[in-house]
């Protein structure tokens, strides 16, 4: 009983000992689980983690992150099951790549003028996030009008005052000029605000705010520049196209920013490895002091900070799951890298006469090309993580029989004539027509892949980065930019570095120069980097190499214009090696290969001229009547 | 037990009864169709490229209802009653749509109660005319007059003039089995246009191929074509 008492007696004190508070302090508690605005802008490292966030929702097409996109452009042959659709819808939807995220930019603003407002923080500390922010809104407003031309301009934070109308709120389409005019003002303003470092790669840099100015202004200019052979894409307002007039300019000014980040010594070309094509993949996947990469979306093992490209992609005969092999690339890419001469020609799967030719050795076809081949393909005979890739799709026989298997480095009994007893009859990688995680195109992807043990373990992952602006860009932007303001040899001297490391050692010279060139030289160092499309669309190649037309072997074989740009690329090939059974023969035992369509590959791509400006959705132009279509949809 | 069975059975009666009130509105039920038209004359298109809006205005929230046109210039829609009003977007199809005084697009009213046939007029750059197709030894030939229908500031030039077959009543730049392209010099004189492809292996064999003539004008995405032709050999 007495305990029970005792027990009362406490519950009544706490309760009404409760009570005793002031009502204003017992009502006015602050919450434990969010921090208040005041508070934050008082520790910079609490404004730093807002400032991450930030940075974390930067807007990418085509990253290691969602590999399948990489396979849209026919670059590249998408292994995988629920993916086969990518080559066999002809039409791009009007509504591929939009993307309208005012949340983004108003949180943005929002933090800069929180930025503006704060008191607690040093001088120092200030300025850089606000610099930092403003860097990624130029960034953001630079997604917006590559993949939607010009979008409404806002730089404050809006507020509703709950009047009932909200059209002041509605702001109508700038000119595809002014939102390119305010990214480029907004970097050269921001550029001396931030550290000159280059060991600083995943926030800000003067590097990076230079780059990302170079990129926007040469977009710029070749929208105005190519934009007259597309004359029906624009807009009467100017809210889509770019008068010509404004072409030279926007060169100047990319050149200009190349040129300041050059003069500035803080970066340099990746040249660890002495072997050129190890030495390229490595360029992507190694994150200590690596002199190339100005700005880089960074991942970190043991958080969940880490990504599945490696998973996904990795060669299947050596996976360490039972996965991977998803990212084909094309013969289409494979066929562009050009040869130590510098002249292009197709893989030599048949002579000038149509006759096969033998290779002794499985990788002797790809011999004497850029080294940047064998660093961006994991090629037939080729070694990822110390395993040479089993990519064979079968044996031919003299009279051209094909024995093959449909499962992985499949085994069939008394199948060569002449030889009884087991043999295996395919690549433990394929090829395999139609099967999933099989090199069905002949290659694998290496560039970005991981060569750290675990990076294939679905338990593990991978951390390398995501490289969004490297110096071997800028000195092909600035090579462009020269060219298109009539320096030829200025051009060819900026490209040669970046085809030096490739093993190009014959310099091209002030004739040689040409869009063609540029174009090619773009494809091939920038392959799956996110630059494709973006780079087609504004050259006003993409309804050109995206015509609809299908492709034939033709096309593969003896090809007299690999280096044209506008060259139709509209379905993925492939190329398989095959082993040439005829005991006797001198070729028996050697490496036959065939251009090959994969099955899966039914439609051929078209890029219409409403696919260069991405649909507004409807919604957003019932919110607001001011917003104008885009042209051709 | 024999009231509560009643009961049971009223209840459900009622239950099911109710459930029987229509819970939704009518499905669309007016037929809208017709053709786009130059003096009465189809234009024949690529199918699923070109297509027109129909805006209902008067319920809030607006958004369009795009009608494709079919490759032989043929539409059709399931419409309820009502005002609508029919517009082309800017660039679409191989023909000028008028414009209204501020220079954007012109609407059509159209005013839905039951079916309603309707052909559209418009205004093409060019029409192909007495295209005929013949086969000879392995090989459709064919023949056209190109004859240019706008002639005023906003005329244009011809890109190039291809015949295109295939296997199959789908025949465009998407579908064929083969094609002959006319570019340039080819194109002198317009009157008088020929053209002749050979017919490749076809799996499984067919004698017969469908056939038609595009024309692809500067400046244009949309081709305009010749009505469609099965060519027995």
């Amino acid at each position: 009983m007495k305990s029970i008492k005792y027990a009362w007696f406490a519950i009544v004190l706490l309760t009404f000992g409760q009570s005793c508070k002031k009502d204003s302090e017992y009502l006015n508690k602050q919450p434990t689980n969010t921090l208040s605005v005041e508070a934050t802008w008082k520790d910079p490292n609490l404004v730093l983690s807002v400032i991450g966030d930030l940075y974390d929702r930067y807007p990418d097409f085509q990253t290691i992150e969602s590999w399948w996109e990489f396979t849209d452009f026919d670059e590249a042959f998408a292994s995988n099951g629920g993916d086969y659709g990518r080559h066999q819808n002809a039409e791009f939807d009007y509504g591929s790549w939009n993307w309208w995220d005012y949340g983004y930019i108003r949180d943005l603003n929002v933090f800069l003028k929180r930025g503006q407002e704060a008191t607690a923080l040093s001088e120092a500390d200030k300025n850089r996030f606000i610099a930092e922010a403003r860097f990624i809104r130029a960034g953001v407003y630079f997604e917006l009008v590559k993949r939607m031309g010009g979008v409404p301009l806002i730089t404050e934070p809006m507020e509703y005052n709950y009047s009932g109308d909200p059209t002041y709120l509605q702001h109508a389409r700038a000119k595809e000029s002014e939102i390119y005019d305010f990214v480029i003002s907004e970097l050269e303003a921001v550029k001396n605000m931030l550290p000159n470092s280059a060991s600083t790669q995943s926030r800000a840099t003067k590097g990076a705010a230079l780059a990302m100015e170079s990129r926007a202004a040469l977009y710029a200019a070749s929208i105005a520049k190519y934009g007259v052979s597309t004359g029906q894409v624009s807009l009467p307002g100017g809210e889509v196209g770019i008068p010509a007039s404004m072409a030279t300019a926007y060169y100047q000014k990319s050149l200009q920013a190349a040129k300041e980040i050059i003069s500035d010594g803080q970066y340099s070309l990746y040249k660890k490895n002495p072997n050129l094509s190890d030495n390229f993949s490595s360029l992507f996947t190694d994150k200590s002091n690596n002199p190339e990469v100005i700005f880089a979306k960074d991942f970190k093992l043991k958080t969940n900070k880490v990504h599945g490209y490696t998973i996904n992609n990795q060669p299947r005969s050596s996976a360490e799951e039972q996965q991977g092999g998803r990212l084909n690339p094309s013969l289409n890419l494979v066929q562009s890298f050009e040869k130590l001469d510098n002249t292009y020609a197709s893989l030599a799967s048949v002579d000038a006469s149509g006759n096969p030719v033998y290779y002794t050795g499985i990788t002797d076809i790809f011999a004497g090309r850029d080294a940047r081949l064998a660093g961006t393909v994991i090629l037939p005979g080729t070694q990822f993580k110390n395993k040479t890739v089993d990519i064979w799709a079968g044996y031919m026989l003299a009279n051209g029989t094909i024995i093959t298997g449909d499962n992985f480095g499949q085994t069939k009994k008394d199948v060569l004539p002449g030889k009884p007893g087991t043999v295996q009859v395919v690549g433990a990688d394929g090829p395999i027509d139609g099967l999933e995680f099989s090199a069905q195109s002949g290659f694998y992807v290496r560039k970005y892949l991981d060569p750290a043990t675990g990076s294939g373990q679905i338990g593990t992952r991978s951390e390398v980065w995501w490289i969004r602006y490297r110096y071997a860009e800028v000195l092909l932007n600035a090579a462009e930019a020269s060219f298109a303001l009539g320096d030829a040899q200025g051009a060819a001297d900026y490209l040669k570095p970046v085809r030096d490391r490739a093993g190009l050692t014959t310099p091209l010279t002030a004739g040689d120069m040409s869009l063609d060139r540029l174009v090619h030289e773009r494809r091939v160092e920038l392959a799956f980097e996110g630059h494709e499309l973006w780079d087609m669309k504004r050259w006003r190649l993409a309804d050109k190499a995206w015509n609809g037309n299908a492709m034939s072997v033709a096309d593969f074989t003896n090809a007299a214009n690999i280096g044209v740009a506008a060259r139709t690329n509209t379905q993925v090939f492939g190329l398989w090696p095959y082993k040439y059974y005829n005991p006797g023969d001198a070729n028996d035992g050697k490496y036959v290969f065939k251009v090959v369509k994969p099955s899966k590959v039914t439609a051929a791509h078209r890029f219409r001229l409403g696919n260069y400006y991405s649909l507004i959705n409807q919604d957003i132009i019932n919110r607001n009547p001011k917003i104008v279509k885009n042209p051709n949809q | 037990m024999r009231p509560r069975f009643y009961f049971l059975t009223v209840a459900l009666l009622v239950l099911f009864l109710g459930s029987c009130k229509k819970d939704n509105y009518d499905a669309p039920a007016a037929d809208f169709n017709g053709r786009i038209v130059y003096k009465g004359e189809a234009i024949n298109v690529q199918y699923g490229n070109v297509y027109f809006e129909l805006w209902q205005p008067g319920f809030g929230k607006s958004g369009a209802i795009n009608v494709n046109i079919d490759q032989e210039g043929h539409y059709s829609a399931k419409l309820f009653d009502g005002n609508y009003k029919l517009v082309f977007s800017a660039n679409q199809g191989p023909f000028l749509w008028p414009k209204n005084a501020k220079g954007a697009q012109d609407t059509v009213a159209v005013n839905m109660s039951g079916s309603k046939t309707m052909d559209i007029e418009v205004m093409p750059y060019y029409m192909v005319r007495n295209s005929v197709f013949t086969a000879a030894s392995g090989k459709v030939n064919a023949s056209c007059k190109l004859e240019k229908i706008i002639t005023d500031v906003n005329a244009k030039d011809i890109e190039r003039a291809v015949l295109y077959i295939n296997k199959t009543q789908f025949v465009d730049g998407s579908n064929n089995l083969a094609n002959q392209e006319l570019t340039g010099a080819a194109l002198g004189d317009l009157n008088n246009l020929s053209f002749s492809v050979t017919v490749p292996t076809i799996v499984p064999t067919q004698n017969y191929v469908f056939a038609r003539i595009g024309v692809k004008i500067s400046g244009v995405e949309d081709m305009i074509f010749s009505p469609l032709q099965k060519v027995q050999f």
